[in-house]
């Protein structure tokens, strides 16, 4: 079996893993972390987002050893030292979520959203961006609102 | 009150665990020694099983048992149920047809269980499916809807001869047929309802375990009502006794209706589970989900209206073909028949409503409840026809509308159900507000100079909700009774855990029901823990579905908190030497009226507990249990209305805008229900615009079987969405509360696909809006014209 090593939420993990692992199953089966979902079996739903190397992948679309020597960051590494993550803290104030289990990659992918377009983030962007990611509760309604006030909060 | 009492904007309580990725969903959990199974299914739609060779299998690495039909059958595993028994007109009793957990001598649609391989890792059960061998002598199949009871179909069940489960009816035919004669205009539509795959964002899962030192069951389940699942498991299908099994439904991920079911995976998992002798867990890829969770909707309908000159209704008569799929699943004889041919009346006082309902085998997966369940199809029914039959007559549908709309409560309709109050111009009124509806013209004129079509459609929805008085369910054909039960428990120090049967999969219970708790009680939500999901916790409780939580369950922890305060009111009064009636509780004190003397509410717990100082006779303790059983459904109801814009040259339809104005009784959050609603539309314009399963009719292979192939509505497929609320109390619970959870699913559709038609300008056309129907729809209008 392949080893593997990274940087999971700041710790050096590393394993032997069989080659078909993805690594959304090396972080839940592995890790524990099991933050991060898995929602469909055709990369459509987002809901196993996760960064890495500062960009948002999802991780059922990768296997565990090409994220050989990368930084993942997970959900379960965005609270730093218990202060939630400003995109975390607008998903609650804006009932961004209902069942819970896409908002994970939602969080993920809306944080790397507001990496790359900055602070004034408009809802037309917001919602094309959406594209990845799967929500069957919110009508995306509150999601939307949630990411332009955590835009703005995190400008 | 307190400040997160009734009708607070409180912050979810559940959130943090869930955006800090602390969630708990059941793949989430792992049991020492658990084990994987993996599900072989029926690639053929209908086939005879010869044999199934698993030798091969069973020596591949890390399998560790394979088990089909004949090992059910040899434990004496009964069949999945169907719990509500359905009469035809001429009195006979349905259909039903058996349905074995895995497959006995034939399979009756793509993705019918066959046989499970239970091995060390999921890869290595995956892996070992590919060995079983099966030998199927495969049959043609019934497929479609509208055709599945012809002469010569081919048959599903034997014991359902041309594939009729029952043809129900409700109605006075004969009062119908006479609205009918010499009616200035009748308005006639031939309605397809699509079919649809619910797709709550986590698959279903289930680990089965048994602990061969209690010889007990331990079934960790997505489940929206744990404890009808242990129940339907051990009285029905007798896995387990029902106090050797504990169902656990921890956080789960969206329900939607597809979650109420009794499936076959739990069942096989919780009985394997011994026979293996650990833990087994099983989680749906999606593609399963796709195949084999219980789908909805899927109504072929003919409808007329009678209506007299000047629009007054007279009369409706509705036929509708329901396809059940392959199997009877839990509950879904009841879809088509009570929670849909009684809402046929809509919010019209209609004097003579009959509907005919057949409901209908196909080789297709099971159809059972999914968001509004029937209510969806009747209001689609009701205000197509509506709209249509204004069109026709040259009236404005706002107006039609109102001229026939119920204004006098209690309103008893043709189709048994008591309207018990609402206010159906209210809401009429302030949509058409919000919308600018006079405006309407000129949007349309702008848009057309910009080269699009722009529609408004109206749905003046209503639905029954609150499910429901046991006894009228019951007399109906409902097996069980349809009340709610809680729990509420003071600590000695003063906070409190309320036990619910309702389960919570998106609702938001842990901050409603609290706050409910936070007013009853007057301590703040921080002190109020919400326990659902535990049938070793909670005694028992029929579960959440049909926006019964709030009516129903919420009412129960009502009752049980004013039995609290019943107690905690006598030792107040004890302690502090007072007759009980000069007793106040309020904002969480007990005081004697006019003196200073006062108690908070955390003493008095403590003085129960401690029980040195109570009044004698009295049990210590401060815990107190409810059962609330409603007298009535509730009847929330509204309007929405929607604009759409339509690209000629594409097919694409946009929506441009949408304002739902709803009465939903008392609201306990305001945040919450607002999410609800979103919610709702967004399944509703899911239906509408982007989705629906389709199956090759030929071999029955479900062609829609991956999000690349069944259009899930996305971000940019919604508008932003404009919310306002009416209030009618209602008067069949404590709390006044209607529900909230499908009202926009039930009301969405029509809307849109009035507003589309309005658009095209044509009578009618299929759902969903695709770009594909819509040109192909212009092109009809186009060479009808011509």
């Amino acid at each position: 079996m392949p080893s593997v090593s990274m940087k999971v939420n700041g710790s050096e993990v590393s394993a032997d893993v069989d080659a078909r692992t993805l690594l959304v199953e090396y972080l839940r089966s592995d890790l524990g972390l099991t933050g991060t979902h898995v929602g469909c079996d055709t990369s459509q739903c987002g809901a196993c987002v996760v960064h890495v190397d500062g960009k948002a992948v999802k991780s059922c679309t990768l296997l565990a050893v090409q994220a050989e020597g990368a930084e993942v960051t997970t959900i379960e590494g965005m609270a730093a030292n218990g202060d939630l993550h400003p995109m975390q803290e607008a998903f609650r104030e804006h009932h961004g979520l209902q069942c819970g289990f896409c908002t994970p990659g939602m969080i993920m992918a809306a944080t790397d959203m507001v990496a790359r377009h900055g602070k004034d983030l408009d809802e037309a962007t917001i919602r094309r961006e959406l594209e990845g990611n799967l929500c069957r509760c919110t009508g995306y309604h509150n999601i939307v609102k949630a990411i332009a006030a955590a835009a703005k909060a995190m400008g | 009150m307190t400040d997160t009492g009734i009708g607070a904007r409180v912050r979810r309580k559940e959130d943090k665990r869930f955006i800090t990725g602390h969630g708990n969903y059941t793949d989430d959990i792992n049991l020492a020694r658990q084990t994987y199974a993996y599900f072989l299914r029926s690639p053929h739609a209908h086939a005879t099983i010869n044999s199934i060779d698993t030798a091969e299998a069973a020596k591949a690495p890390g399998v560790l048992g394979i088990f089909t039909g004949d090992d059910l059958a040899a434990d004496s595993i009964g069949g999945l149920i169907c719990g509500w028994l359905i009469h035809s007109k001429d009195g006979s009793p349905m259909n039903a047809g058996g349905h074995p957990a895995l497959a006995q001598g034939k399979v009756r649609y793509v993705g019918n269980e066959v046989a499970v391989i239970v091995a060390e890792t999921h890869a290595q059960a995956k892996s070992a499916a590919e060995l079983v061998d099966v030998d199927y002598s495969v049959h043609d199949a019934a497929v479609d809807t509208g055709s599945a009871q012809a002469s010569g179909a081919p048959q599903v069940h034997e014991e359902a001869p041309n594939n009729t489960v029952y043809e129900f009816g409700l109605g006075d035919e004969a009062a119908t047929n006479a609205a009918f004669e010499g009616a200035a205009h009748v308005t006639e539509l031939d309605i397809v309802n699509n079919r649809l795959i619910p797709n709550a964002m986590e698959p279903r899962a289930a680990i089965g375990a048994f602990d061969q030192g209690t010889d007990a069951y331990t079934l960790y389940t997505t489940s929206q009502n744990p404890h009808v699942a242990r129940l339907v498991l051990s009285a029905f299908i007798g896995v387990a006794p029902e106090h050797k099994l504990r169902v656990v439904a921890p956080d789960v991920g969206g329900g939607f209706g597809s979650k109420i079911f009794i499936y076959a995976e739990e069942t096989v998992c919780v009985w394997a589970s011994k026979k293996i002798g650990r833990p087994i867990k099983w989680v749906a890829e999606r593609s399963e989900s796709f195949q084999c969770d219980a789908h909805g909707r899927d109504h072929v309908t003919n409808a007329k209206m009678a209506l007299d000159k000047d629009g007054t209704m007279l009369g409706l008569r509705v036929k509708t073909i329901a396809n059940m799929g392959a199997y009877l699943s839990t509950f879904s004889s009841a879809v088509p028949t009570y929670l849909y041919t009684t809402l046929l009346s809509g919010q019209y006082n209609i004097p003579a409503i009959y509907a005919e309902v057949d409901a209908v085998f196909t080789n297709t997966a099971p159809v059972d409840a999914y968001r509004g369940a029937g209510r969806p199809e009747a209001c689609y029914v009701i205000e197509r026809i509506v709209e249509t039959a204004a069109r026709e007559m040259g009236l404005d549908p706002a107006d039609l509308r109102r001229k026939n709309f119920v204004t006098e409560f209690p309103h008893v309709t043709p189709v048994i159900m008591t309207y018990d109050a609402g206010d159906y111009h209210a809401s009429i009124d302030k949509a058409c507000e919000m919308i600018d509806y006079s405006g309407f013209g000129k949007r349309k004129a702008a848009s057309e100079a910009a080269g699009k079509l722009r529609g408004l459609g109206f749905s003046a929805y209503i639905e029954a909700c609150g499910i429901a008085p046991s006894a009228a369910v019951g007399s109906l054909g409902a097996g069980v009774g349809l009340w709610e039960s809680a729990e509420v428990r003071v600590n000695p120090t003063g906070n409190v855990e309320v036990l619910t049967g309702s389960h919570s999969h998106g609702q938001g219970h842990e901050t409603t029901f609290a706050q409910l708790v936070s007013d009853k009680l007057g301590i703040p939500v921080d002190q109020v823990e919400i326990v659902h999901g535990d049938t070793d916790k909670v005694q028992f409780g029929m579960g959440t579905y049909g926006s019964r939580s709030g009516a129903v369950g919420m009412s129960a922890v009502y009752q049980a908190c004013d039995k609290v305060v019943a107690k905690a009111q006598k030792v107040a009064a004890h302690v502090m030497e007072a007759a009980e009636g000069d007793i106040e509780f309020k904002d969480g004190s007990f005081s004697v009226a006019g003196t200073d003397k006062s108690m908070a509410f955390g003493e008095v717990a403590l003085t129960a507990y401690v029980a040195h100082n109570i009044p004698e006779g009295m049990e210590p303790g401060l815990k107190e249990g409810a059962f609330f059983d409603p007298s009535n459904f509730t009847f929330p109801a509204g309007c929405h209305i929607c604009e759409v814009e339509v690209d000629p040259d594409t097919g694409v339809t946009q929506v441009v805008d949408w304002v739902a104005v709803d009465d939903f009784g008392t609201v306990i959050n305001p945040m919450i229900v607002e999410g609800q609603v979103h919610g709702g539309i967004a399944q509703g314009v899911g239906q509408a615009l982007t989705e629906g399963a389709v199956y090759d009719t030929e071999s029955g292979q479900l062609l829609t079987g991956s999000y690349m192939d069944y259009c899930m509505p996305r971000a940019v497929d919604l508008p932003e969405l404009r919310l306002a609320f009416t209030e009618t109390t209602c008067p069949s619970n404590p709390l006044g509360i209607k529900g909230c959870g499908e009202a926009g699913a039930i009301a969405a559709p029509a809307a849109l696909m009035n507003a589309v038609t309005d658009a095209l300008g044509v009578a009618d056309m299929p759902m969903p809006a695709s770009p594909q129907n819509v040109w192909a729809a212009l092109q009809g209008a186009k060479q009808a014209a011509e």
